[in-house]
């Protein structure tokens, strides 16, 4: 019925099982569309935030699906302006799971805020002094930008293309995409680095307290190095999957490896940050701010296994395994190297914005827990779904890999 | 402001006055502690030890009004500021988006979050204090030191033909109300106002002095115990007084 719309070149599974796909996730996403209407509705009691506890799962997931999105800037930036050419196999993949992090997040972030219809006073109203300011102001820009850059990509359906407008449209579209591209870097590197930087300049909150250089704690360098070391492992992650999951080759090993090393030598740079950072904050910050840091870690569950886990599991562990050749080309190793890394710039995210929470600086204050309700849960679950079904209508109907008519050939034993 | 923390009987006027004089409405019965609307909320603290060595404080913690306030600068729409003239970090309500990062960002858990619609038991609504607004759902507040009673207190001054306010002519609600006389509410920049005097006692302390945020909140107490609750956990730990009271309460 709609293979008027499917690309010719390239295969798809029937409408029917297609639609018993999205089902599940429609249905996720309407139970969390009911949820955000409870929350925007009748107000954020329907969370478990409280006064202590004000940022919770949303900003969470905002912080993590952020970082995961930065393999669109990033890869825009191999193949635009560092003329990497080979990435233009992933990049629709790139650009599509960019747009879904991004306006995910802002949907997030809409019914995050307690006066959602008043989010344009952050523009007129803006505190320049704010790293929310510059996160808001980014991000915003950046959502318009990938846009722009999600139009040629849908411009090329085969039903689009036959339109003469559309096909002039996109092709002059993809002559100045590198403007879009340098424009994209240039905005990611600021909100990711701003993203770590509201954290580093609480200096009422030691444990998430950084000294830095100038007006930047070391937080903004930390957020900018492990996004983009997330990046690319979250899109070759995503590659697999759908290739997986369609039974289908979509990308080139070559391509799937190099992804996997350059998130091994990005994420070595930052495991080594990290740690300097972490010695120096142990030494010398959290002390000054009358601290000990091993308070921070006398409470359960964030015990001292929290700092063990983010710095060797899910730091040193993946950087080894993505640093070496040999265990790229091996599936199973690039597999674990990447969801290493991904889970690991989670669990940072985690780490940042809830134990920061958790850990009481009055010395009369006691350690809380916080647990979300069912409608937090439901709108990140909805916030997934409307990724998923995003990308797979992009996948049955947009041709998102370029050589996957070529690799349909007979495999070779690689 | 100055509160000596000897005098406090823990009462909980101050929290009245303070809950009618800004028009706190009452939060529904499912508002635990932690999504309470109260600006000033009072602690108990115990000396760790047992009976009959057991001793305990109350602490009011209004907003510190701090000189370096955590909550400014990181306020994307600009709702929170620093009057220079008076100290008072101010809130407004109706330009707050309702993002929380202050409320992430205060050590003291000063701010609130009006997390339901204001709602005031029937007929008290007719009660409500005209000076100051309330807030709506979705937005921060804090202590303002009763800002309301400031500008009615200026104007008086200036219908009488005064620029400058005398002594006492305002006042917060907290002050006003306490039995004790517990705290104490005066200029800090004046060397021979009394409560600048207080706040030079050699019983004076201000609460996590190590994150400099110099609050301009300062105790008083003649027991040193009372004075290391106001330290962070490290000043505790140096001296010692996390590890005798935990021996004690072990032992």
């Amino acid at each position: 019925m709609d293979k008027g719309l499917i690309s010719s070149e390239v295969e798809r599974t029937s409408l029917p099982r297609f639609l018993a796909w999205l089902l599940p996730w429609v249905l996720i996403l309407g139970c969390g569309i009911w949820a955000m209407k409870l929350c925007l509705g009748q107000g954020l009691f329907h969370t478990n935030m409280d006064n202590r506890f004000a940022f919770g799962l949303w900003i969470v997931l905002d912080l993590i699906i952020i970082a995961l999105g930065a393999g669109a800037f990033f890869l825009g930036f191999l193949t635009y302006l560092m003329k990497q050419k080979e990435m233009r196999e992933v990049l629709n993949t790139a650009v599509i799971v960019g747009f879904i992090c991004y306006s995910g997040a802002i949907i997030t972030l809409a019914v995050d805020i307690g006066q959602p219809i008043r989010f344009w006073y952050a523009y007129w109203h803006a505190n320049v002094h704010s790293m929310l300011t510059e996160v808001t102001f980014c991000i915003s820009i950046y959502l318009m930008v990938l846009a722009i850059e999600y139009i040629p990509i849908i411009l090329r359906n085969r039903k689009l293309k036959q339109i003469p407008l559309f096909l002039v449209l996109e092709f002059n579209l993809h002559r100045i995409m590198f403007l879009f591209a340098g424009l994209g870097t240039f905005l990611s590197f600021f909100h990711q680095g701003s993203l770590g930087g509201m954290f580093g300049v609480l200096n009422g909150k030691p444990f998430a307290f950084r000294e830095g250089f100038a007006i930047w704690p070391t937080t903004f360098f930390l957020f900018i190095l492990s996004a983009i070391a997330s990046g690319p492992s979250f899109i070759m992650l995503i590659s697999m999957i759908v290739s997986k999951l369609s039974n289908k080759r979509l990308v080139s090993r070559d391509v799937l490896s190099r992804l996997g090393r350059i998130s091994g030598i990005l994420m070595s740079v930052y495991v080594i940050a990290k740690l300097i950072d972490t010695i120096a904050w142990i030494v010398v910050t959290a002390p000054s701010s009358g601290f000990d840091v091993a308070e921070f870690y006398r409470n359960e569950p964030f015990g001292t296994w929290v700092l063990f886990a983010e710095l060797t599991i899910f730091g040193l562990l993946p950087a080894t395994i993505l640093l070496n050749r040999n265990r790229t080309r091996q599936t199973k190793w690039l597999v674990l190297g990447g969801f290493l890394t991904c889970f690991g710039i989670a669990f940072n995210r985690f780490v940042v914005t809830l134990q920061s929470q958790s850990v009481p600086v009055l010395s009369f204050d006691r350690f809380m827990i916080y647990w979300p309700t069912w409608q937090e849960w439901a709108i990140v679950g909805a916030v997934i779904a409307y990724g998923v079904i995003l990308y797979s209508l992009s996948f049955r109907y947009l041709p998102l890999f370029p050589r996957e008519k070529d690799l349909q050939a007979p495999r070779r034993n690689d | 402001m100055v509160i000596d923390l000897d005098r406090c009987t823990g009462c909980g006027a101050c929290m009245v006055a303070c809950a009618v004089e800004n028009n706190l409405p009452t939060p529904p019965v499912e508002a635990q502690d932690n999504r309470g609307l109260t600006w000033l909320r009072v602690y108990q603290c115990g000396n760790g030890r047992t009976f009959p060595d057991f001793k305990t404080v109350f602490i009011p913690v209004p907003c510190m009004q701090c000189d370096h306030a955590p909550c400014i600068h990181v306020c994307p729409v600009t709702a929170v500021d620093y009057d220079t003239e008076t100290g008072i970090v101010g809130q407004i309500p109706e330009r707050c988006m309702g993002c929380r990062y202050c409320m992430a960002a205060c050590p003291y858990h000063a701010r609130t979050f009006n997390w339901w619609d204001p709602v005031w038991p029937k007929g008290m609504e007719k009660s409500l204090n005209p000076d100051v607004s309330p807030r709506m759902r979705g937005t921060a507040e804090k202590c303002n030191f009763c800002h309301g009673r400031l500008h009615r207190a200026r104007e008086k001054a200036a219908s009488e033909g005064r620029r400058d306010l005398n002594p006492g002519e305002y006042i917060p609600a907290c002050v006003e109300a306490c039995p004790t006389r517990a705290i104490h509410f005066g200029d800090l920049q004046d060397s021979e106002d009394p409560v600048a005097k207080l706040s030079k006692s050699p019983h004076a302390f201000r609460l996590l002095e190590s994150l400099r945020t110099f609050p301009k909140v300062f105790y008083l107490s003649r027991q040193d115990w009372v004075k290391d609750v106001g330290k962070s956990r490290l000043e505790m730990l140096r001296k010692d007084i996390y590890r005798d009271s935990e021996s004690e309460s072990n032992g």
